[in-house]
């Protein structure tokens, strides 16, 4: 038998999304607000961060634990419950979820449920790099915990694939580890560069080898050059997809650019009641960002609490190559808050441009750098010119 | 309950002195069912593998199907164990608490050359002594199968073809022959075979006499064959690769889809497991190295464009596994089962694919070789009676069992999210009659670690676990 509860918000997560938003409902008077958290801590992904750098502004000494500490002390403090171990397994309502914790399992029914899942870097195999399944092969995430939470063996000889900064806190962590970086290898052009270890570009791994343990990675560059790199130890950092499972069981629209949840402007899914926020929308970016997510989520559940209609799908918002994803991906409003574009290739000062059914929206240079790692922000005046009834929203470079 | 003062399970240091009455090379699902058959009766049995584990070569790494045998060459040694096998295994399964999914097959074909092979199949099918199977026109195929891509011409439909757990099958062998007083010696290879009035083995961890043996040791049977003085066939470790779709990918997909067998080989096919995700593979490809089981750059394009015109929604999916097994292939069409009385030997050889459908058919024929040339199997008694833990996503698992986790609590505590996998269930594989050998080997007996994320949010848990249980 589970137990049937109802509370006012359910949060799923206690990642810098979930935290910040649950802070800022509680703190307005929302009624019961749950988070849930799968993990034994509640935090999310910088509890493993040993690297300064978070917060927002950003402070150079603070540490993700510290960071996820903070956030943890200011949902609790507003009046949020915070609830560690407790794993929603899957729906049992619309607005109804099923979990299992040690204390059984419960059907948690809310009258607005956030999804605030996080993500997760694939691994090797969906990466679908060929060879041999011995140990020592991991991603940022599994070193990161090893090392900082569990004091782990870490090999002695490692090779770092992707780089991006996420690869910089992996070559970081290793180290910390005892163990020597024998390089940094990427499939891109250009990367980037740890004082002390080579980088090796337009590189990738075309196989692993050794049995057991891991004895070394084949390396095939661009030009046709191959090579063999002895390690023990191999991370395959970035390269993030959002942890979407709930979200899919649920039946909320995914956006294929992002694999996250389908939203608008107001975090609104494409299911009634169901919001979505932080990097379960988009794959990994700064924790201060996700949090800023959070933040702004919360006057539209308060709204909703307070009974707003839940509009209809509006266009959406689609990207077009080199451009990989961008969000909000539905316009059902004039969007007050800036949109978040990522690209496939670097881009400096682009000249972006926003169509629908043939006509132009939008045009302007964005005086800023994107990477594959970093998003652009975008102005959102412009959606206001948007047809509410009308087709895709597109952007693109040019 | 899990009983560990009365088992034998050993992994390092010498083996025990005197003399076994029977040794079984190989622990793999063929030899650990043989070992459980031979456990029955008042012998002193020894099971011995070159792995820290059981079913940790061919095993492990296969499709995972429990088969009717419709399609094995009628009046063939196969072709008898399998629908033997299919039967006990089924109900063996069903005891034991191994998941199997009934899902039924079809061969779909795509193309003239395979339609007009349907029939034959068919007729084969009865030869075989199955009657079920049937021809389906193309809509039917379709209905049935609403996300197969574009071409369809028809199916013959096998409803008796099932979905099996392969590793909690090897398992469930090798714990109540354990429980029942089989020795079970891992990280033991054998080097040396010098045969009189007993024979001597000599392994990587020492010496082991016995009287009776039985090699089981799949890719490596061939060997032990020669150490005996017998070279009557040749194994070819033939590799397949297989790529693991997410979980998210279980809806595409109702039956277990076979190819039509043709000129080119058997082909590639797409079946659900019963850990709720979706298979593609194997390919086929002969090697000389018994040890490669790399996947291969050309190996994963292949399985993804036949896996694109069969299921192109699939191909979008997240993949969660890439691995490779070896198939134990001879060049003959049946399986080298041989006994060489005068020795007191037995080999159990060239058992292919089928092998864990037939196992226990394959061990019940064994013993009887074994009696006949002179083993005493007087005092057969039942053996208790095992059940395992349930890794079959459609039964009900521990993470969702309320009474479960209200009489433990620690069946609450999820420590693998993606595979939904338990801190009881982690203790519990640690703890029990065979435990792993390694990280991986507790991935087969819980599925921790083996899903979509692949450790980046428990494999520092799992591990930490592991070790733990180590100290």
């Amino acid at each position: 038998m589970s137990r049937d509860r109802t509370v006012d918000v359910l949060v799923i997560g206690a990642g810098p999304a979930g935290l910040a938003l649950a802070a800022r409902l509680a703190g307005a008077g929302a009624g019961r607000v749950e988070v849930l958290e799968r993990e034994q801590d509640a935090g999310g992904v910088p509890r493993h961060c040993h690297h300064g750098g978070f917060g927002g502004p950003v402070r150079p000494w603070l540490t993700g634990p510290a960071y996820a500490r903070r956030a943890v002390r200011a949902a609790t403090a507003a009046g949020a419950t915070v609830r560690t171990g407790v794993s929603a397994t899957g729906w049992a309502g619309p607005l109804t979820l099923e979990t299992t914790s040690p204390a059984g399992l419960e059907r948690i029914a809310a009258r607005a449920v956030v999804l605030a899942t996080g993500a997760r870097e694939r691994p090797r195999s969906a990466r679908l790099v060929p060879g041999s399944r011995p140990a020592g092969v991991l991603t940022t995430g599994e070193l990161q915990q090893s090392v900082h939470l569990y004091g782990q063996d870490i090999g002695r000889r490692a090779v770092v694939v992707g780089a991006e900064p996420v690869a910089r806190h992996a070559v970081r962590t290793l180290r910390r580890a005892g163990a020597e970086v024998v390089a940094v290898i990427t499939e891109r052009s250009r990367g980037t560069a740890v004082p002390g270890v080579p980088l090796l570009t337009a590189t990738t791994v075309a196989e692993l080898r050794g049995r057991g343990r891991l004895s070394g990675v084949a390396l095939r560059h661009e030009d046709g050059r191959c090579g063999l790199l002895a390690c023990d130890t191999v991370v395959f950092t970035g390269d993030w997809i959002p942890d979407h499972e709930l979200a899919r069981r649920g039946g909320v629209a995914l956006d294929p650019g992002t694999r996250g949840p389908c939203t608008d402007a107001s975090f609104r899914t494409s299911v009634p009641g169901v919001f979505a926020v932080g990097n379960a929308l988009h794959g990994v970016e700064r924790a201060a960002t996700a949090a800023g997510e959070g933040d702004a989520a919360a006057d539209p559940v308060l709204a909703r609490l307070a009974g707003a209609p839940w509009p209809d799908p509006g266009p959406p918002l689609v990207v077009r190559a080199p451009l990989l994803w961008v969000t909000p991906n539905r316009l059902t409003d004039v969007v007050g808050r800036p949109l978040l574009l990522r690209s496939a290739e670097p881009l400096t000062a682009p000249v972006l441009t926003a169509a629908q059914d043939g006509r132009l929206l939008w045009r302007r240079r964005v005086p800023a750098r994107a990477t594959s790692s970093r998003s652009l922000t975008l102005p959102p005046g412009w959606t206001d010119r948007v047809d509410r009834s009308g087709g895709p929203v597109v952007l693109a470079i040019g | 309950m899990t009983v560990t003062a009365t088992t034998a399970v050993t992994t390092g240091g010498a083996l025990p002195g005197g003399e076994y009455d029977v040794t079984v090379v190989g622990a793999g699902v063929v030899g650990a069912a043989i070992a459980r058959e031979l456990a029955r009766f008042p012998l002193r049995i020894a099971l011995v593998d070159a792995s820290d584990d059981v079913g940790d070569g061919t095993s492990k790494a296969n499709t995972a199907i429990l088969h009717t045998g419709f399609d094995a060459v009628p009046g063939s040694l196969e072709s008898r164990l399998v629908r033997e096998g299919h039967r006990l295994l089924a109900a063996y399964a069903a005891e034991s608490g191994i998941p199997v999914e009934p899902l039924g097959a079809l061969l779909v074909a795509w193309d003239d050359e395979q339609l007009a092979a349907l029939p034959g199949l068919a007729e084969k099918a009865v030869r075989n002594g199955y009657r079920a199977a049937r021809i389906i026109a193309a809509d039917e195929v379709r209905a049935r199968e609403p996300e197969l891509g574009p071409g369809v011409l028809g199916a013959l439909d096998v409803p008796g073809e099932s979905i099996i757990c392969p590793w909690t099958t090897t398992l469930a062998y090798a714990t109540q022959a354990v429980r029942a007083g089989v020795d079970l010696h891992l990280n033991c290879r054998v080097q040396k075979v010098t045969s009189g009035e007993t024979h001597a083995l000599a392994t990587s961890r020492g010496p082991l006499r016995t009287r009776y043996l039985v090699n089981a040791a799949g890719l490596y049977a061939d060997e032990i064959d020669r150490l005996l003085g017998h070279a009557d066939f040749a194994v070819t470790p033939r590799r397949g690769q297989l790529i693991v779709f997410d979980e998210l990918a279980r809806g595409l997909v109702r039956h277990v889809l076979l190819p039509v067998p043709s000129a080119l080989g058997k082909g590639v096919l797409v079946s659900p497991t019963v850990y709720g995700n979706v298979m593609l593979g194997p390919t086929a490809e002969d090697l000389d190295d018994k040890t490669d089981t790399g996947s291969t750059a050309e190996g994963i394009a292949l399985l993804r464009e036949k896996g694109r015109r069969i299921l192109p929604a699939l191909l979008e999916e997240e993949v969660t596994a890439v691995y490779a097994g070896l198939r134990a292939a001879t060049g003959d069409d049946d399986y080298a089962i041989r006994a060489h009385p005068a020795q007191r030997y037995v080999t159990v050889g060239g058992i292919r694919s089928t092998g864990l459908t037939a196992s226990m058919a394959i061990a019940a024929h064994v013993v009887e070789l074994l009696a006949d040339g002179g083993l005493p199997v007087a005092g057969a008694r039942e053996l208790e009676p095992v059940r395992m833990p349930n890794l079959g996503e459609a039964f009900l698992r521990p993470y969702r069992d309320a009474e479960l986790i209200a009489r433990d609590p620690e069946y609450g505590r999820i420590v693998c999210h993606c595979e939904r996998v338990t801190r009881g269930e982690i203790r519990d594989a640690l703890a029990s009659a065979v435990p792993p050998g390694s990280p991986d080997g507790l991935r087969r007996r819980t599925r921790a670690r083996g899903g979509r994320c692949q450790g980046f949010h428990c494999g520092a848990a799992v591990r930490a676990l592991f070790e733990e249980a180590r100290r």
